[in-house]
């Protein structure tokens, strides 16, 4: 039982996180349909924000909020900078133009900032271990798990209820027509980017509180991981990149129990063939999202 | 037909100015660029003749790039030193030692096939998933040669390559691979292929078998891929799987994107503009880290001016300097307009 319980925690508390990341890349991608790149940096920019705060003695919360901020920022710089002036052109374009602007502010970090690790401050909770029915767990993983249903509730909340969100659900579901029925492109494309940086700041705080020190290639884990999800679970579909971000954890944890240690350093091998696979037999992901219209 | 000849003879005759010259200043420092500047166009070439003709983005390349480095490394390291460099290789083949020039060949094979074992049905996805998967594929590559520790040493460096690759062997084979590219693009294959990056649907509508297209045109890519890898590894004779990774998919998909990807004289040109600005941005970080006038080193410089080139050259010529017209064809245009005129 106590077993189970600890499992489930992994998987819930991993999860949480994978999912926050995927749903950071596919807000994006259900509008433009275009991949972005740079979405791994948003999680570096809000990294680098807590490292260059941690000095100025304010407290935790309030440089957490600068950093997420700092990210929501730079989600809307990688619109300025990458996206629209090359959205119109060519699904190459843009794929590239987001491949260079994340390779650019990765390299402004090295050169600007150092390409040695850098210590970010955590508050005291995020070192501690709670104990209970059994199970002895970080406590920076329910904390994950909390601030994942928060983040999911707030999210869904936007979507369905506000006119944000519903503005851009139906720039998902048909662009050309939701302009032409007087939704302003720009400002919802670039509120896309905004949330998606938000995710990504959160999921920065809690991606560094495993790890406790920010480097720039930070981003590419967290960045091939919601690309997993989102395939997994539907490049078109809000549920779907929850689903699929679970379902990656899921996996992760089962292989993490079950795989013989020499075959364990394969393990991204093996969940990348998986998405291949997938690929394959559902192009579209495991959940099918609107039918889609033209984009731009 | 002619105009073909003309770009061939033009973009070979580039080719060899630069190694006349080079051999006429035999300065070892552009010895060494120019080397490194035939390899990039054999890798560059190699993509443009996938990404140029199909439309689709690929970021495995520099994958089959590794495979052929490795291949020939395997093959060509003397079996004394074999022991310390990869100890534990497999008895099979731990007691060849082959010539590097069969074995440049036999990486370029390699990476081939393996490309034609695993890509046929990722051929059949367009645009975004098709992009993704090119990317999981460079992932998939990238782990296998991090920690396959029999054939390529793990993450540590390989050492113990015999050097092989001199300038008039790295030009040779940048010429074939312009003619092979031009060669491929005006052929049926290549003719079909850019029809169907123009128009998908209408191209498959009247017949053509467009997975079949793109996976012969992506066996030829890796196939130059794996070639320009095992020029490279038996260049620089030791190497890691990291040298196989974004870094370098970024620095050749920069070259192909600035010069203009649908052309052989863009990728040419791309890569001739973006190796000689590397290089003098290179020597320009290595002055300031010399002359120590910050506290840290400088790093990341040539980057960030590469990634601010790209995006400028996609925003304002999205098809880049050269890019619908081959040199050949711009050059014969212009004659005739006199001629007219």
């Amino acid at each position: 039982m106590s077993f189970f319980l600890q499992f489930m925690i992994d998987v819930l508390s991993l999860g949480g996180a994978y999912a926050l990341m995927a749903l950071g890349l596919v807000i994006v991608y259900g509008i433009l349909r275009l991949v972005n790149f740079a979405y791994g940096e948003l999680i570096m920019v809000a990294g680098y924000t807590m490292y260059l705060t941690s000095g100025s003695g304010l407290p935790w919360l309030v440089m957490a909020a600068v950093a997420v901020l700092m990210a929501m920022l730079a989600g809307i710089a990688t619109d300025y900078v990458a996206f629209r002036p090359v959205r119109a052109k060519s699904v190459t374009a843009v794929l590239i133009t987001s491949f260079a602007f994340s390779t650019l502010l990765q390299n402004a970090a090295l050169l600007f900032i150092s390409p040695r690790p850098r210590n970010v401050p955590l508050p005291e909770i995020f070192s501690e271990t709670v104990q209970f029915a059994g199970v002895i767990t970080p406590a920076r993983n329910l904390i994950t798990i909390a601030t994942a249903v928060v983040m999911l509730a707030l999210f869904s909340w936007l979507m369905r209820r506000t006119v944000l969100g519903i503005a851009m659900r139906a720039a998902a579901t048909n662009f050309t027509m939701a302009r032409m029925l007087g939704v302003p492109a720009n400002l919802v494309i670039s509120s896309a980017f905004a949330i998606s940086g938000l995710l990504a700041g959160v999921v920065s705080m809690l991606w560094i509180g495993r790890i406790g020190a920010v480097v720039p290639g930070i981003g590419l884990e967290p960045l091939l991981i919601a690309f997993i999800a989102t395939v997994i679970g539907g490049m078109r579909s809000l549920q779907g990149a929850v689903l699929g971000g679970f379902l990656l954890a899921f996996m992760d944890t089962t292989l993490n129990f079950t795989l013989p240690q020499d075959l364990l350093k394969f393990r991204d091998a093996f969940t990348f063939s998986l998405v291949i696979l997938i690929l394959l037999w559902r192009p579209q992901g495991l959940i099918k999202g609107p039918a889609s219209g033209q984009r731009t | 037909m002619v105009k073909n000849l003309t770009t061939i003879a033009i973009l070979s005759g580039l080719i060899l100015v630069m190694v006349g010259v080079t051999n006429l200043l035999g300065v070892r420092l552009f010895d060494r660029i120019a080397i490194n500047l035939c390899i990039a166009l054999v890798l560059v070439l190699g993509l443009q003749v996938f990404m140029g003709n199909s439309g689709i983005l690929s970021f495995a390349h520099i994958g089959f790039m590794g495979i052929g480095a490795y291949t020939t490394a395997v093959l060509t390291i003397p079996i004394r030193m074999k022991g310390m460099s990869l100890p534990d290789l497999y008895p099979i083949v731990a007691g060849i030692e082959l010539s590097p020039y069969v074995a440049i060949l036999l990486g370029g094979l390699v990476a081939a096939a393996v490309a034609a074992a695993v890509s046929y049905p990722l051929m059949r996805l367009s645009d975004a998933a098709a992009v993704i998967t090119s990317f999981a594929l460079l992932v998939v590559l990238h782990t296998v040669m991090t920690h396959w520790s029999e054939v390529t040493n793990g993450p540590r460096t390989l050492f113990g390559l015999p050097r092989a690759t001199d300038l008039n062997l790295a030009a040779g084979a940048a010429i074939l691979a312009v003619v092979a590219a031009v060669a491929f693009k005006e052929s049926r294959t290549g003719l079909l292929l850019r029809s169907s990056r123009d128009d998908e649907v209408a191209a498959g509508a009247m017949g053509a078998h467009i997975p079949r297209l793109r996976w012969q045109a992506f066996i030829l890519s890796a196939l130059f891929a794996g070639i320009g890898g095992a020029l490279w590894g038996h260049f620089i004779t030791s190497f890691s799987p990291k040298a196989f990774f974004l870094k370098e998919t970024f620095v050749i998909l920069g070259m192909l994107v600035i010069g203009g990807a649908n052309t052989v004289t863009g990728a040419v040109f791309g890569a001739i503009i973006v190796t000689v600005t590397f290089e003098s941005l290179r020597a320009l970080e290595a002055g300031i880290n010399q002359a120590k006038i910050f506290s840290e080193q400088v790093v990341g410089l040539t980057e960030i001016v590469l990634a601010l080139a790209m995006i400028a050259v996609l925003v304002l010529r999205p098809g880049g300097l050269f890019a619908t017209h081959e040199i050949g064809a711009l050059i014969r245009r212009r004659v005739r307009k006199k001629k007219d005129g």
